[in-house]
């Protein structure tokens, strides 16, 4: 490849990079404005609550037990040889809140429900069902996109506390159940640490943020894939991986700005 | 472009030039479609030919040039004021587009429950009369995958018809049918046109249909456009048309002998 050749190329990728951005931008305000504005589509909403929220219940609570209990043995087992058991709910609350219950989560959902939302909207770009309500001058942003996007955003929340709460059910079946901590200590050392603003405020902050970029990304990814069955695929994974790594780096900020007030 | 045809046309495409990334489809494409007519679009694979449907229900845009649609240019117009146009445009689809998570009734229903104050008796009603249209009754709690193809390919026109439009785009309406569902498109589209004055473009490789039910037709060629009657074309002495025609009909034949010799 001469010179020349591989400048165009390098000015053709960054072009598409800038066309990409710009379109995503536009897709966001497109959403934003159907979401905002009326006819709000209810019936849609409350199908989209069922398929991403209720269905992804089971994964959830069964992680978030299965997190709790892990940390519950692993905390114990270290925290023991400092003799500070009695710490355990105190360390395992803090993590569960702060990091790993809405970081799990996310990933949870985006592995799940993400994905699925992504591969639906590109099958329906696919078989130009997308299309066909455009012809019918129906927006689909706003009778597909928005119910999906919003869905997600509002049951991100709601499945954090859950996998939080199966969490610590775990680590006391663990701890208390198990290694013969005094439950009194468990909870309270749980209720003296935990502060309602800090904590469980930045808990929802996160799971909302990671909501918004969830539904966002996948529907974005679904609704400009290539329409073809490589494309359904490319947007699939793609809407796991993109998602996946800004939870992770979007994570960091938050914990940063709301935690630590840097 | 023929002078008549432009003078006539109810829809127009004026030195439209497109391209997908790096790939031109059109140079500089100027022809037109007349009123209350069959139009078909022939053209070999990648010509152009759904490209151009799309480009006249303002699904695309064309990189330079002007597309009207009677008085309506669709070119630049913003995504919003393109609705008044599509109002007058019903569209097939090459896979029906009908909506999976809906029933063949609410499919219908849902362009009469967004743009229109009818009553879900009216809607019933109107439904029912597009669907006996079309020759389909009892199928309005069924999903489309539970439809066959011609079935479902029925059921896709009776939608693009709800609202009485002045103009029918079908994209590959014969396209994976049997030869009996391609006679029962045919004659259902002969029949709206005759019966409701539309103007019907048909996109399609079925060459012998579509040369039986057309009045006028557009040949994509790599460089260029060729338009007229389907008779002239077929008997046109320039020799990229005549090839086309020749290869094309043998395949046609060639499908259709086998797809008959394959019936019970």
């Amino acid at each position: 490849m001469s010179a020349v050749e591989a400048l165009r190329e390098l000015g053709w990728r960054v072009l598409s990079v800038i066309g990409e951005l710009g379109q995503m931008l536009m897709f966001t305000i497109a959403f934003l404005r159907a979401s905002l504005s009326p006819p709000f589509r209810g019936r849609r909403f409350i199908e989209e609550i069922y398929n991403q929220g209720y269905l992804s219940l089971i994964i959830v609570c069964v992680s978030g037990l299965a997190v709790g209990m892990v940390l519950g043995l692993q905390g114990y087992n270290t925290l023991v040889r400092f003799g500070a058991e009695s710490s355990l709910g105190t360390v395992v609350g803090l993590s569960l809140i702060r990091e790993l219950g809405p970081v799990l989560t996310g990933l949870l959902v985006v592995g799940r429900a993400g994905s699925a939302t992504a591969a639906e909207i590109a099958s329906m770009v696919t078989s130009e069902q997308l299309d066909g309500l455009r012809m019918m001058s129906i927006d689909p942003i706003d009778i597909v996109v928005a119910p999906k996007a919003l869905a997600l955003i509002v049951v991100m929340p709601i499945l954090t506390t859950l996998f939080v709460l199966f969490g610590l059910a775990g680590a006391y079946f663990i701890g208390v159940g198990l290694m013969g901590l005094d439950p009194g200590i468990f909870v309270s050392g749980l209720k003296s640490s935990i502060r309602f603003s800090d904590d469980i405020g930045g808990c929802f902050v996160k799971a909302l943020i990671f909501g918004f970029l969830a539904g966002l990304i996948a529907t974005f990814r679904g609704y400009t894939a290539a329409p073809t069955a490589a494309g359904v695929s490319a947007a699939t994974t793609s809407t796991v991986v993109v998602t996946s790594v800004a939870i992770l780096i979007g994570d960091y900020f938050v914990t940063a700005l709301w935690g630590f007030r840097i | 472009m023929e002078g008549s045809a432009a003078q006539d046309a109810h829809v127009r495409f004026d030195h439209v030039r497109m391209r997908f990334g790096r790939r031109i489809v059109y140079d500089d494409l100027s022809c037109g479609f007349p009123r209350g007519k069959i139009s078909i679009l022939l053209g070999g694979s990648g010509s152009g030919k759904s490209t151009l449907l799309r480009l006249l229900g303002g699904l695309i845009r064309p990189e330079s040039g002007r597309i009207f649609v009677g008085n309506d240019e669709v070119t630049s117009a913003p995504e919003s004021s393109l609705y008044g146009v599509r109002s007058k445009i019903g569209m097939l689809f090459q896979g029906g587009a009908l909506l999976d998570s809906l029933t063949i009734f609410d499919n219908l229903a849902l362009p009469l429950r967004e743009h229109t104050a009818m009553t879900p008796g009216e809607i019933a009603t109107a439904i029912h009369t597009q669907l006996s249209a079309v020759g389909l009754e009892k199928i309005d709690h069924l999903l489309p995958g539970q439809l066959s193809g011609g079935m479902l390919r029925r059921a896709a026109l009776a939608r693009a018809i709800l609202r009485e439009p002045e103009i029918l785009l079908c994209d590959e309406p014969f396209s994976g049918l049997d030869p009996s569902s391609v006679k029962r498109i045919e004659m259902l589209l002969a029949r709206i046109n005759r019966e409701r004055g539309i103007t019907v473009l048909v996109v399609s490789h079925h060459i012998a249909s579509t040369l039986r039910l057309a009045d006028h037709a557009l040949l994509l060629l790599p460089n260029r456009a060729v338009e007229g009657k389907p008779t002239d074309l077929r008997r046109s002495e320039d020799a990229e048309v005549a090839d086309f025609f020749d290869e094309d009909l043998s395949i046609d034949d060639d499908s259709v002998a086998a797809s008959e010799a394959t019936q019970p």
